[in-house]
């Protein structure tokens, strides 16, 4: 068996608002900042055991789209890090 | 008639709900997450509160839980109605029992305060016997700024339960609350259960209490 390093970055959708982001701009603007559009994310990191990489991966995007994110509001980009025989 | 109140670790306004049904007629107890039987309620209440801490999103860990199974189950076979309030109506999103989805209020703030909603949906069992044109019910949330991709859809299908008459947390289209497909299931984010007396404000949240159980007594 393997375990399998992933990380996975949710961000929001276009069009939903992000209130912290809009809030962090407002401030920075205010500094007189040359800065537009921040939004914020998560970033989950996770280990995964199991057999090989296409076994991991499948588990992995599996348990992000399920569980760790709303479709209706976030979008993800999930990545494997790197693995270790156990 | 029969309330199951749904306990999960952080729901905090289980007991308001206690109260609220039992003025509203009700005999109740109370459910703990892990329940696995609940066919014999005529009414579920999925309260309000933090479930799980609102860790990951509000709601989010809450569905997990095996009486969300259950739940799953008593509103296909229609054996009941399912209300769920604040971080119940999350938890039926996150479920996707109802459809879109509770982000952020647009002002970045926790409000807490009366609001007047409308019926819009009156032909229901939660609106029937709604006698007046409009509610006013508290709101205590962080999370309540209703969002879907096809508003229009929910619109046609006669989905939407409440429209808030001012929109206080950016909401699409003042949504409230709304109903799923078969109309046994409905969200919202107003506190109907801590209305229920002239003396908690001016006693419109029973009118919804009310309506559910009229309904399921002339049923």
């Amino acid at each position: 068996m393997k375990k399998f390093f992933f990380e996975v970055l949710i961000i929001l959708k276009d069009g939903i608002l992000d209130p912290q982001g809009s809030a962090t701009q407002k401030v920075l603007k205010r500094l007189e900042y040359p800065i537009d559009n921040i939004r914020f994310g998560k970033l989950i990191t996770f280990e995964i055991t199991a057999k090989d990489k296409d076994n991991a991966e499948k588990i992995a995007k599996e348990i992000t789209y399920n569980s760790l994110i709303n479709p209706v509001l976030e979008n993800f980009e999930l990545k494997l890090l790197k693995e270790i025989e156990i | 008639m029969k309330a199951g109140i749904i306990v999960f670790p952080g729901s905090n306004c289980d007991r308001d709900a206690e109260f609220a049904l039992n003025m509203a007629g009700f005999k109740t107890e109370y459910i703990w997450h892990d329940y696995e039987n609940i066919k014999d309620y005529n009414l579920i209440f999925i309260p309000g509160g933090f479930s799980y801490g609102d860790y990951l999103r509000a709601g989010a860990l809450a569905k997990f839980s095996p009486v969300m199974k259950q739940i799953e189950k008593y509103i296909l076979n229609e054996n009941g109605f399912v209300l769920g309030v604040c971080n119940g109506f999350q938890i039926l999103t996150e479920a996707e029992i109802l459809s879109g989805a509770l982000t952020k209020n647009n002002s970045l703030k926790f409000i807490c305060k009366d609001v007047d909603i409308k019926p819009i949906n009156r032909e229901t069992a939660f609106s029937r016997y709604i006698t007046k044109d409009s509610l006013t019910i508290p709101i205590a949330h962080s999370e309540g700024n209703y969002y879907i991709e096809n508003y229009e859809e929910l619109k046609n299908k006669n989905l939407i339960a409440f429209e808030y008459i001012k929109n206080p947390n950016g909401s699409i289209g003042n949504i409230a609350g709304i109903y799923n497909e078969t109309f046994n299931v409905l969200g919202m984010m107003p506190h109907p259960e801590r209305n229920s007396l002239k003396i908690l404000g001016n006693g419109d949240g029973l009118e919804i209490l009310l309506s559910i159980r009229r309904s399921l007594e002339n049923e």
